[in-house]
């Protein structure tokens, strides 16, 4: 693509994971969110340490506007803190810039969004696929991790099924697996189970424990419903900006 | 992953079928207009100089009287054998002379009759106006020379008066004289401004001037100039010598015309030209108005494509792909629109060339740039809908309904 973005990259390859040893893939300190100017400022985040260890579930509850979906923006590398620092598997992001924000997104997260989010008219092993073609690798290779991934879901069966076609617990299925396909460091799940019933959203919940105790997949899930949180090893809410209450459930950790 | 997104964009082109068709069909239009319009303006100018140099090779023609304004001659002191022979005689770089005196003559063999175009000459005749013995033989010196009634019919004559029978021989009725034919001329076909080259009779001058005109006037005087002698210059040699024959006095108009085919050929040529330039442009322009229809649609698409990108970017996607792909989407749109417009418009041209009975010419630099053209109106016009899509911000285009 273009020679800044392939620059970055190879300086990427240089510099990878800096500090191995930490056990925190997380670690936001004193971080603040403020959108608008002077008297409309808006203060999303007002200042939060957060940390998550490496192969933790966390839950992340909050009313709207408590800064949660702030606080993923910024986990997902899709937004920046105004202050304070975030540091991804070692890695300074407040430095970067939208390519290097987008480098740190193709290689350690997954996203899983409440609302799916699949290409419609694409089949979902297309759909699994999408993140690996934009990391340049081969036709061949792409098909055969994307089936795997697709496995691992317990949907290699519908891999020729595009999103009509399939149920809505299967379409997040199909979304897990492709925030698998690239085996991430950090999975980031928006209210995954927000728009299925009881029987879908404990499925969904359960394959996430497995993957999280099975694979070690460190999971952040935002959710509204304390019965999802409740599959999580640790239950963050947050409130006007700051977390409340950060509680680790009886029996983990 | 140029590849990957080439086939991407083919997809969605092919995704919204009947939507990237109707995107596609102003600049179909705009291509096919272009390359159907320049193919027919380019047949019908290769028509008429081929036409033009059918009448014979560096044609000149000399006859008598002023050229008017009408296109008709005021009456003057003829031409006559005197001024051929001069002609021949004194100016350079003339590969032959032939005089020609002709009138429509009413021809008849036994129940059957024609109206043809008489014509006395002699045997340079043929090779001015580049005419064939097909079979039998020219004039001899001595029918020549004599004025024997015999006489050399085109196809077009034959056909009527004998059908598939053989002429050679026959005794024909030309105006009021018995001729003998001696000889069929190969077909030429049509020329110039339509005149049927085989529709003609000939006979030596002499034989013409006596028993047919009944004086000893040549009409025209066929000249043709030497191969490496320019007939611009070969013609005003026989106007100064023409000039001096017939004792003009300086200042005076001339009383008798040259015309130079060449020069006729380059007339009508440059005219087809600036006509067909003139459409072509028309047509261009049709090619910008396409372009923008593939802006409006691309617009379109990214706002209806906003959760893809939202998709695309989150999952990591540079901004800089995101563009491309679109860029490319936009570029394949056009640049398919361009080959489809292509094949139209050389089809088109190819059965309007056939219902205008003009050659079906190929323009194969119209061709190509027509085609890059198309491509070109891709990028300028994809530029503006795939930057929009790649300054999206990820955040809110997946919050996008």
């Amino acid at each position: 693509m273009t020679s800044a973005s392939a620059t970055s990259e190879a300086a990427f390859d240089r510099e990878p994971v800096s500090a191995p040893a930490d056990s925190r893939i997380i670690q936001l300190r004193n971080v603040h969110k403020r959108y608008g100017e002077a008297e409309s400022e808006v203060r999303a985040l007002a200042g939060i340490d957060f940390d998550v260890d490496r192969g933790d579930f966390v839950a992340i509850m909050g009313s709207s506007g408590s800064g949660k979906s702030t606080c993923m923006n910024i986990l997902g590398c899709l937004d920046v803190a105004t202050e304070g620092s975030y540091y991804l598997a070692g890695v300074n992001v407040n430095d970067m810039h939208d390519d290097g924000l987008t480098l740190l997104r193709r290689h350690y997260i997954g996203f899983v969004f409440q609302g799916f989010n699949l290409l419609a008219r694409t089949s979902a092993l297309e759909n699994v696929e999408l993140p690996l073609v934009y990391r340049r690798i081969p036709a061949a290779k792409r098909r055969e991790m994307a089936l795997r991934s697709l496995d691992l879901v317990g949907l290699s069966d519908r891999a020729d099924h595009s999103p009509q076609e399939l149920s809505g617990g299967q379409q997040q299925r199909v979304a897990i697996a492709r925030a698998l396909v690239t085996d991430p460091a950090l999975l980031l799940a928006d209210e995954p189970t927000g728009n299925l019933d009881s029987a879908r959203t404990e499925e969904i919940m359960k394959l996430l424990v497995t993957l999280n105790e099975e694979r070690g997949i460190t999971i952040v899930m935002v959710t509204h419903e304390p019965d999802v949180a409740r599959y999580a090893h640790r239950t963050v809410v947050f409130k006007d900006g700051l977390i409340l209450e950060d509680k680790r459930a009886e029996g983990c950790g | 992953m140029f590849f990957q997104t080439v086939l991407m964009a083919l997809r969605e082109i092919r995704r919204n079928g009947l939507r990237s068709l109707l995107t596609m069909l102003g600049v179909i239009i705009g291509v096919g207009a272009v390359i159907a319009l320049v193919s027919v303006g380019r047949g019908a100018t290769q028509k008429v100089t081929d036409d033009i140099s059918k009448l014979g090779k560096n044609l000149l023609m000399v006859s008598a009287g002023a050229r008017v304004k009408s296109g008709t001659s005021s009456a003057a002191q003829a031409l006559n054998m005197a001024d051929m022979l001069a002609i021949s005689r004194d100016v350079a770089g003339i590969h032959a002379v032939a005089p020609g005196s002709s009138s429509q003559q009413q021809i008849i063999y036994g129940n059957k009759n024609a109206s043809t175009s008489v014509s006395g000459s002699d045997n340079n005749f043929f090779e001015v106006r580049g005419y064939t013995i097909d079979k039998g033989r020219q004039f001899t010196r001595a029918e020549s020379q004599s004025g024997m009634p015999v006489c050399v019919i085109g196809k077009t004559v034959q056909t009527e008066l004998f059908g598939t029978q053989d002429p050679l021989g026959a005794q024909v009725r030309v105006g009021k004289v018995s001729c003998q034919i001696i000889g069929t001329l190969i077909s030429k076909g049509t020329a110039g401004m339509g005149q049927d080259q085989d529709d003609v009779l000939i006979m030596p001058l002499r034989a013409f001037q006596r028993r047919i005109s009944g004086n000893n006037d040549i009409s025209l005087i066929f000249v043709s100039a030497e191969e490496g002698h320019p007939t611009a210059v070969v013609a005003e040699s026989i106007r100064a010598l023409l000039r001096q024959r017939r004792h003009r006095p300086a200042g005076s108009d001339d009383d008798f015309n040259v015309r130079d085919m060449a020069e006729i050929a380059d007339t009508v040529t440059s005219t087809t030209n600036a006509l067909t330039a003139l459409l072509g442009a028309i047509a261009a322009v049709s090619l910008l108005v396409g372009g923008i229809g593939i802006m409006n649609i691309m617009l379109v698409s990214v706002t209806e494509r906003t959760r893809e990108i939202g998709i695309r970017l989150a999952i990591g996607a540079f901004a800089g792909e995101v563009m491309m792909q679109f860029l490319l989407e936009a570029i394949v749109l056009s640049t398919l629109g361009g080959i489809i417009g292509v094949i139209l418009g050389l089809i088109g041209s190819f059965f309007a060339a056939r219902s205008l009975s003009l050659p079906f010419v190929i323009p194969p630099e119209i061709v190509g740039l027509a085609f890059a053209f198309s491509g070109l109106v891709g990028v300028l016009f994809g530029y503006l809908p795939a930057r929009k899509a790649a300054r999206l911000n990820p955040i809110e285009a997946l919050r996008h309904e």
